[in-house]
This record gives C-alpha cells, sequence and structure tokens, in this order.
C-alpha cells in the first residue's frame, strides 16, 4: 500500500496511510518479488501444460490455421497485395508478431477481476501479475517463432524472393516495444474493468479493430500518402512492419514512424503503471 | 528507542455502499446524463431511510472507527469480536491489503500475514511447487524458501504426497501445508486470522505452539480467533472490537470474560454466530432446538425430551455415500463446554445421499439448572472439520417448578439430576 520506506525520526519500515499520490509507486519492491514473478509465469505454464490434451501445441496450430485462413481469404480471394512476398510467410510473420501483443494486452486485463480472491489475502505488489503473464507469453511467441523461421527457412531455400537484413538486430527491441505496449494497454484495461465491467465486452471487439488498423492482413504500402501520419498513431503498425521488413526484406522502413511509436508506447505504459498503481490501492474495497 | 513495533492512530476505514460504482460504463452514462440536465439519477440506490434517494451518508458505513493501540515487540496480542465487528478489516489494514480511510499504521519490520490458509495455492500445482509459491507470495525469497523446506515438509506431515499435485489432498492435508509455509516465514511480525478452526486438534496445539515459540525469538504475534481457549492460552494482552470501536483492550484474561458477557445481549444465528470455520465440503445452514412434538423452540423444560436438530447443505464432492460425523455441543453462557455429543461416538452412521442433510439428536432430558445456554454444531469428515457454527443458537432452561423458596445461582453447580427427598420427622 502507501508504504513509505524510512521515517527518519523513527525507524518505522512501513507507513499505511489513507490516500497517497499518483506518483507513490515502489517499482523497486517488483525486483524484489522477482522470485514472484517466475513462479506465477511457472503456474500458468504448468496449468496450460497440464489442463490441455495438446498442450504447447495449440500455440504452434493457432498461427497456422490462421496463415492459412487468412491465405485462403485475403490472399486467394480478396487478393490483396503482399508486397511481392510469398503469401504464408507474410501472413505469418504478421500473426506471429500480432499474437504476442495481443495476448499480452488480453491475457494482463483481467488482472484485478481474476486475482481479486488472491490480492484480497495478501499484500505483494501487484505488478507481478501482469509483468509474469508478459514473461510467460515470451514461450509462446518463442515457440510460434520458430515455427516461422521454419517456414522462412524453407521458402529461403525454395526461392531467393526474402531478404533477411541488418534490421533484424532490431527484433528484441521490438519484442521489448510489444511487451511494453501489451503491459500497458493490458493494465490500463483491468485498472477500468474494475469500475467498468463492460470494458472487457469493449476488448474483444477492440483489439479486433486495432488489428485491422495494423498490416497484417496488407502491407503498409497500401496506406494512401496523406493518411500515414494517422496510420503513424497505431504504434503496433511500425514494430509489425519493421519486424516483416527486418527478416523478409519487403516493405517500409519509416525511422519517424518508429520514433512516434516508442513515444507512444512509452506514454500508453506510464499511464497504465500510474493508473494502476492507484487503483490496486482501492480496488478491494469496490469488488 | 521504543520497542514500539506496530503503532495504530486513530485508524478508520469507511465502506461505501451502492452508487458511488455503478459498474457498467453505460449506467455511468445515464447517470451523467440525467445529471446534466437536472434529473434524477435513475441509478440511485433509493434507499429506506431516506424515500427522497439522494444517496447520502446512509450509503456508507463505517467498518472501523478511531481506533488506537500499540504492540510491542515480543507481544502475543489476542483480537476479539463477533463476526462483523471490524476484525477482518483490522487485519487487511494491517497487513496493506486494503487501505485505510483515516488514520495511520507505523510498522516496524516484515509483516507476513495469514488471513486465510494456503491462498494462491494451484491445484494443479504439486506440494512442492506450491511450497515455492505460496512462499513468494508472502515475500519469500527462493533461497529461504530452500533453507526451510525440510522444515516445512516435516511439520506439515506430508512427507509421501510432497511430489502429488494438491487437488488431490485432503481438506487437512491441505492446511496442514498452508500452515507450515506460513509458520516458517520468519517476519518479524506475523498475523494470523481465524485459520486453526479446521483441522485436527492435535494440528491446532501444534500450531499453537509455533506461534508461541516465533513470540519467544522476539517476534511479534497478532492472534484473531473465536477459540477463547486458545487466544488466552497463547496471548497475554487482548482487544475487543465491537461495532467498529474498540470496547476493550488490556489483559486476555479480562477481555475474554467481558466477551463472553456481552454475549448476553446478542442475537444468535447460523448467520450471525460468533465463530464460525471449516474446509468447506458442507455448509450448516440451521441449527435449532425442538421439543417433543417437534416444534421449534428456545425455551426447554429441563425434564422434558428435546431434540438438537442441524440442516446443511453438502457440496458435490461429498454427496455420495460420505460417512460424515455431525457434532452437537452446549456451552454455559461463559463459554464453558458442557456437553458434546458426537454421532460417531455412539456409532451412528450417516451416510450422505444428495444435497440435503437434516440430523437431529434426541436427549431425554436435559439435566441442567435453568438459565442460558449456547448452542454450536459441526460436520466432519474423516479427520477434517467440514463446517463449524459455534454459538449458534441460544436457548433457556425453564424452571418447571413453579414454586421454589430459594433461588438457585451458578454456585450451586449447573447440572440438575433427578432426585427425591424423602424426610421422617420424628420425636423421638
Amino acid at each position: 500500500m502507501s508504504t513509505t520506506n524510512d521515517t527518519k525520526s523513527e525507524n518505522w519500515t512501513t507507513i499505511i496511510r489513507p490516500h497517497s499520490g499518483w506518483f507513490d509507486i515502489h517499482l523497486a519492491e517488483i525486483w524484489r518479488y522477482r522470485d514472484l514473478i517466475l513462479l506465477f509465469a511457472r503456474r500458468d505454464f504448468v496449468s496450460v501444460y497440464k489442463q490441455t490434451i495438446l498442450g504447447p501445441f495449440w500455440f504452434l496450430l493457432q498461427p497456422l490455421l490462421t496463415t492459412l485462413v487468412f491465405t485462403v481469404i485475403f490472399g486467394r480471394v480478396a487478393k490483396i497485395p503482399t508486397d511481392g512476398l510469398p503469401h504464408l510467410l507474410f501472413y505469418m510473420s504478421g500473426i506471429v508478431t500480432w499474437q504476442y501483443f495481443s495476448n499480452c494486452l488480453t491475457k494482463t486485463s483481467d488482472t484485478f477481476v481474476s486475482n481479486a480472491h488472491i490480492f484480497g489475502k495478501v499484500y505483494f505488489p501487484r505488478l507481478t501479475v501482469p509483468v509474469s503473464i508478459v514473461i510467460i507469453n515470451l514461450l509462446t511467441f518463442a515457440i510460434q517463432f520458430v515455427l516461422f523461421l521454419s517456414l522462412m527457412g524453407f521458402f529461403y531455400l525454395k526461392s531467393s524472393s526474402i531478404h533477411p537484413n541488418k534490421w533484424i538486430l532490431l527484433t528484441p527491441i521490438l519484442l521489448l516495444q510489444m511487451a511494453a505496449l501489451g503491459l500497458g494497454s493490458g493494465i490500463l484495461v483491468s485498472s477500468l474493468t474494475t469500475k467498468y465491467r463492460d470494458m472487457t465486452f469493449v476488448l474483444g471487439f477492440g483489439v479486433q479493430l486495432w488489428m485491422y488498423a495494423t498490416p497484417i492482413v496488407y502491407p503498409m504500402s497500401q496506406i494512401p500518402e496523406k493518411w500515414q501520419w494517422l496510420y503513424s498513431l497505431n504504434p503496433m503498425a511500425a514494430i509489425v512492419e519493421t519486424f516483416r521488413y527486418a527478416f523478409l526484406g519487403a516493405g517500409t522502413i519509416r525511422p519517424l514512424q518508429l520514433g512516434i511509436s516508442l513515444g507512444i508506447t512509452l506514454l500508453i505504459l506510464i499511464a497504465g503503471i500510474l493508473l494502476f498503481n492507484r487503483i490496486e490501492k482501492t480496488f478491494m474495497d469496490t469488488v | 528507542m521504543s520497542d514500539i513495533v506496530i503503532k495504530v492512530e486513530e485508524l478508520s476505514k469507511q465502506y461505501r455502499l451502492g452508487t458511488i460504482n455503478h459498474g457498467t460504463l453505460h449506467q455511468d452514462l445515464q447517470s451523467w446524463w440525467a445529471r446534466l440536465r437536472g434529473r434524477e439519477d435513475p441509478n440511485s440506490i433509493i434507499s429506506l431511510h431516506h424515500p427522497a434517494g439522494n444517496g447520502g451518508d446512509n450509503e456508507r458505513f463505517w467498518a472501523l472507527k478511531d481506533i488506537s493501540f500499540q504492540v510491542k515487540q515480543g507481544e502475543l496480542l489476542g483480537i476479539i469480536g463477533r463476526n462483523g465487528a471490524g476484525k477482518s478489516t483490522l487485519l487487511k489494514i494491517l497487513s496493506s491489503v486494503t487501505a485505510p480511510s483515516s488514520g495511520v499504521v507505523k510498522i516496524k519490520g516484515r509483516v507476513a500475514s495469514l488471513l486465510e490458509v494456503g491462498t494462491g495455492f494451484h491445484p494443479e500445482l504439486t506440494g512442492r511447487e506450491n511450497i515455492f509459491l505460496n512462499g513468494a507470495i508472502f515475500g519469500m525469497r527462493k533461497e529461504e524458501i530452500k533453507r526451510n523446506l525440510d522444515e516445512i515438509i516435516a511439520f506439515a506431515d506430508i512427507e509421501k504426497f510432497i511430489n502429488t499435485p494438491v487437488k488431490r489432498y485432503s481438506s487437512g492435508m491441505y492446511v496442514r501445508l498452508a500452515f507450515a509455509v506460513a509458520a516458517h516465514l520468519e517476519p518479524e511480525i506475523l498475523i494470523v486470522d481465524e485459520v486453526l478452526a479446521v483441522g485436527d486438534i492435535q494440528f491446532q496445539k501444534k500450531c499453537l505452539g509455533k506461534m508461541e515459540n516465533v513470540s519467544k525469538t522476539g517476534k511479534t504475534v497478532l492472534f484473531v480467533s473465536h477459540n477463547m481457549e486458545a487466544i488466552s492460552t497463547l496471548c497475554k494482552k487482548g482487544i475487543i472490537l465491537a461495532d467498529a470501536k474498540i470496547a476493550y483492550q488490556g489483559s486476555m484474561e479480562e477481555a475474554v470474560s467481558m466477551y463472553k458477557k456481552s454475549m448476553l445481549n446478542a442475537s444468535l444465528s447460523v448467520e450471525n454466530s460468533v465463530n464460525r470455520g471449516g474446509a468447506g465440503g458442507a455448509k450448516i445452514t440451521d441449527v435449532w432446538l425442538s421439543n417433543e412434538s417437534k416444534e421449534k423452540t428456545d425455551n426447554i423444560a429441563p425434564d422434558k425430551p428435546l431434540r438438537l436438530n442441524l440442516k446443511a447443505e453438502i457440496e458435490p464432492a461429498y454427496q455420495s455415500s460420505k460417512n460424515l460425523t455431525v457434532g452437537f455441543g452446549i456451552d454455559s453462557f461463559e463459554g464453558r463446554r458442557l456437553f458434546t455429543g458426537v454421532s460417531s461416538w455412539k456409532n451412528k452412521e450417516i451416510t450422505t445421499k444428495g444435497k440435503r442433510l437434516e440430523v437431529s439428536c434426541q436427549l431425554p432430558f436435559i439435566p441442567l439448572i435453568p438459565g442460558k445456554y449456547l448452542l454450536s454444531a459441526s460436520i466432519s469428515y474423516q479427520m477434517d472439520t467440514l463446517d463449524y457454527v459455534g454459538h449458534c443458537g441460544l436457548f433457556e432452561v425453564t424452571d418447571d417448578e413453579s414454586s421454589f423458596h430459594s433461588p438457585r445461582s451458578r454456585d450451586h453447580g449447573d447440572i440438575t439430576l433427578k432426585y427425591i427427598f424423602e424426610y421422617r420427622a420424628y420425636d423421638n
């Protein structure tokens, strides 16, 4: 809670007070609870693994099937261009990156509601829960990424239409940015759901719409130049497009757009942490 | 420097009910639109006290009001009070789960609070994995847990099942493991809520012993319980909470006796019982006394037959042919146990079938002197208490002898036996 370390005069370690400011945040505390973050991640992984028949195979099946569906619908039927890339690779690169972000977003978005019971009984930094979710999703991403890489390898050997380049070095940063964006918007939504339960429904189609505002089923080059500025406001657009360019060598990289994307990501993350921190102190009384 | 480790100053907690939180955006927009047009908010809760329904102070209530106390290092403080007196809220604030509305709490040292056993246990994980998870939730580092692992397992007495998922544990094992983790937390301050109501007597004693040891090493323990016996053995200092305020603060002994007296004016029921606990699996919904003609009553003549009854809802896990044990207890008004009747002592098997259970215990007469008595009931399965309601009913044994000259007092004993006087008066 509103714990303030050391009040000089009397050596109190913890002071519990009714209200605290927006900026009374203890990020250092989260580091102290790093074991808990990993254990939460482990717990979530084990429970998924034990409770489903196919276990981690779902993680492969899902992007594979989605890629096939997109290839048929958007590639074959709608005939949306793919910047000259093989359809399968084009869609899968988008899906794999988008999946990571949207998983982070949706799975962290019910932090408060789904952990209400445990939050009501014991105190630990609440942020450990969404952070652990972002980490465990990294594992899912890794599995899907390997799938993407093998498909890429297959196409690389077969034809020379793909050109991986030095932008690949940016991958960890892109990943980190997606994690930050997913976490930031996820905890923003989870904070709002404590007050407005219908945010959950908004989120459902919100994520859907967001996906269509991101170059997943079409390349960024399809967006008319005069609307590119608006498009830049979607931080995911630059991430997906850059990722695709780095590994496949087709598309557009706009450093300015990447910069804007990074700025918006930080803004959302900070807003999320502030609101989350605010809500975690009072939400037990509203649930 | 003083050795005070917890300082609570004018602590209050107010909960708001009703209009503050609509829950859906749609309703919030509706309210906002109504306010904008100067109309009455369609979502405000119409109160019985203020039919105008403008949602004022009547929507708030104080769970705690101006609580102040101090705890010294190494002290064992017992907190007692009826359900709803504010005990849980106080513990929640002390353990940082919720923030107070006003006032300050100052704490020196690491706090571990055991408000519930097995918080965060995951059924799919093994006992060992849950020890690590649960320990980490309480703020322990991995190395700390590793250091204490063997001790925790030994204390919980579950060596054989440590690699079994906890979903296969009996509720007793579950509680033992959970308490074992908490008991080895090594905090400076340990806060324990009513967690000993479950588990067998032997393990309860072990826990009490552990808590006593904890305090001997200079650690401070705050203990909330309805078990007057346990709390008065363990704690020296006591606090009674009543209606969000501290009703008494001083020695535990005095607190316990005052608390028992206060029960005189209480209206008791299963929902409004003094003490409730259990691992779950069955839920006692009603406990009552009936007379010969099976009518509900709370006035009993000592020489008339009577029945102690309970109704319970059984959860699916126990619905098919489980042998349950039902017990009834009668306590003196001071809380001293006078009688316990347990079905298994009479070799009566109570086998479940479906989700409802009604049990009654017949007594041909009740050999108690006139006065007020308290009723308790429990349902257990093997060694585990599924549900226990302590002091959930009050009844009076009336005096059928309308013409007695010297009124009896407690000094004359608690029970009355059938007796007949004979005499012979003679001269010479």
